[in-house]
Parts: C-alpha cells; structure tokens; sequence
C-alpha cells in the first residue's frame, strides 16, 4: 500500500483553524446522533495536565499526563468504547468543580460517575474512598477494615493505585501506616499537593 | 477496530481534507464532505477489523461523500442555509494557498488521479476503479499532473518543501 506524498501534501496547505472548527461540529452532531461514546477534554492543574473522559453515564476516567493520555485514551478504547472524541462542552461541568477544588472553593464532587473501568474488590473500595472527608485520611489498613476485610490492606493499595477516577475519588486520602504518602498515580508529589491543599483552604 | 477515534481525526483529518478540496475544488464542499467522511466512519469505527489501513479506508469514505456532495450540489446550487457559519479564510487575500489553484487549474481525469494516489495514498489500481479508469491511464494521468504541479511549484513564491522528483514516481 502506497502512502500520501509528504513533498506535495506540505505544498497544499490545509487551514488546523478550521479542522479544529470541522472536529468541533463533528462531536456536536456525534452527539446528536447517539454516536459519541466517550467525550473527552484537557484541564490544565496545579498538578499538571489532566485529561477527562465522560460517557453517557458520567466521569469514567481522570488522568493524569505521567500516565500517557494517548495510551489512557486506548484503555477506555478497548473497555468502553473507540467512538471516543474531544468535545470539551460535554465535560463543563467536571472541568468547573475541579477548577473550585483546586481553588480551595469546593470540599466534595458532586458529578455523576461512570464506574465502567472498575470491578469486584477495587470497586468496593473506590466506592467507600469518598466517605473519608475532606482533609482528612485513613491508612491502607484502615480503609480495609472499613470495607470489611481488615488484611486486606495490600488489595486496598492496588484498589487505589488502579483508581480510574483519582482527585474526585479521593485514593490520595489513604496513607501508609506510618503516616508517610505512599505511593499515588499521579506521582508522590501530586499527592501531596493534594493534601496540603486540603489542609490549608 | 480499537483505536480512540479522535486520533485518527487527529492524525488523518489533513489528508483527507486534502482529498476532499482537490476532488470538489470548492473550500465549503470540502468541509461538508470532510463532516460527513468522519460521521460515517465513526458510525462503522467499532466494526471496523483492526488489520484496515484507516486512511486508505478514509479516503474510500470521502470518494463516496464527496460523490454526495457533486449530487447535492447539482441538484440545489447554493443551499444558503449550508453555508458555514464562520468566515473560512481559503483562498481569502493573504492566506497561504500553497498549490491550490495550480490543483484546481488540472484537467479533470489529473485532477482526481493526483488526489487519490498522490494526496489519498492509494494505489493506482484503486484510484482506477473509483475514477472509472484504467491503472494504465491513471499512472499517467497522475504523472502529468504532478509534473504541472512541480512547474506550479518553481514559480510559487514561498514553498516551505520542494517537490521532489522521486515523489512522483512512486
């Protein structure tokens, strides 16, 4: 198979203007016409980048750019759907309660979830994760206890690692036992920004 | 097939654009047929075996609109509420034109032969069969055309890449 000629292709320009504008209307009547599975866009953080994925149901997948959006974007390919395109309007309202959060405005989601990437045990826990309150956090072993299957610390820390919806499903609230971060999917340093904010706003 | 669709618009959303001006010349007709090229794909995308070459099966996709497109076109010229509702700035004074109106000046049969083989990467056998041609004439045809484009090229003012004389012989 033979491939477009790059030499004649960089001499007939096309305007990224409007193909923006043209990828823009596409989401809208994918919308229209029950063919837009997933929409997605970017929000910029205090840590970093993050990219938001909604269904029809809700927020399925918050993450963020150390994970790769592009390969992210794959996952939810495969487990969701590939109808997946960038429509930013669909995601207003995520984008909003982030951006209050991380202002110190905002203590709690309230957004519907889309849990599509979860199951079993690790469900079970990101379902509990946001009953710990703003501000304060549980260990591992706590949260465990809590979801009723107290040496289950070490599934407790790959439920949070695995954690398809982190920042709104607070996996950042649960520590090790010795008090220090432990490990987060948005890196050790996210996670404690995180935690400083909610201690100071 | 697996892949998120927004990076195939992302990645294969120039070419096609490009396909789609040089088949229907007029900048407002290449942006319906572009819309209309990514609606039907993203309907058959989750069916779509994932060995397919995804831009030759686009540009197979946009022959057909654009083929809609000439239809509609003939039927009703100038649809106004089809009009696009921003102010497209092709071929509006200053804007970067390239080799548009070299592309537009072509005979037909070059025309379409340049935009499916040398702007859509399809082989000459394919572009025969969408054009109603031979591969024979269609070899040719896409020569000719892209020689003219070349001379189109010397004289342009400002090309950000030469034309190679290898490029047209692939």
């Amino acid at each position: 198979m033979t491939t477009a000629d790059p030499d004649l292709s960089a001499a007939l320009p096309v305007d990224p203007a409007v193909l923006e504008h043209l990828s823009a209307r596409l989401a809208e009547r994918a919308g229209q016409e029950q063919l837009l599975d997933v929409a997605t866009r970017t929000v910029d953080s205090p840590v970093g980048p993050l990219l938001l994925a909604a269904t029809e149901r809700g927020l399925v997948r918050i993450a963020f750019e150390r994970e790769g959006f592009d390969t992210v974007l794959e996952t939810v390919a495969t487990k969701v759907s590939p109808r997946i395109l960038r429509a930013p309007a669909r995601l207003d309202g995520a984008a909003r309660e982030l951006e209050e959060y991380f202002a110190g405005r905002r203590r709690g989601f309230d957004l519907p979830l889309d849990h599509a990437l979860s199951r079993g045990f690790r469900l079970e826990v990101q379902e509990f994760l946001p009953s710990i309150g703003y501000g304060s956090t549980l260990s591992y072993g706590q949260v465990a206890a809590q979801v009723g299957n107290p040496r289950a610390s070490r599934a407790v820390g790959t439920a949070c690692a695995t954690n398809p919806l982190p920042i709104v499903i607070p996996c950042h609230r649960v520590l090790r036992g010795d008090g220090s971060p432990g490990g987060y999917v948005g890196g050790t340093d996210a996670k404690t920004t995180l935690l400083t904010l909610e201690r100071t706003a | 097939m697996r892949e998120p669709f927004e990076q195939a618009v992302a990645r294969h959303g120039p070419a096609v654009m490009r396909v789609c001006r040089a088949v229907l010349l007029d900048p407002a007709d290449a942006e319906d047929a572009w819309s209309e090229t990514f609606l039907s794909a993203l309907r058959a995308w989750p069916e779509l075996p994932a060995s397919t070459n995804v831009e030759a099966w686009l540009v197979r996709v946009a022959q057909r609109r654009a083929i809609d497109v000439i239809r509609r076109r003939s039927r009703a010229p100038l649809p106004v509420e089809s009009l696009p509702e921003w102010a497209s700035t092709a071929g509006g004074p200053g804007a970067d034109e390239g080799l548009w109106s070299e592309v537009a000046a072509l005979p037909e049969k070059q025309r379409l032969a340049v935009a499916y083989h040398y702007l859509g990467g399809l082989p000459h056998a394919e572009t025969a069969e969408l054009t109603g041609s031979t591969p024979a004439a269609v070899r040719r045809a896409a020569a000719d055309g892209v020689a003219a484009l070349r001379r189109g090229l010397a004289g342009h003012p400002a090309p950000s890449r030469a034309l190679s004389p290898e490029g047209a012989d692939r």
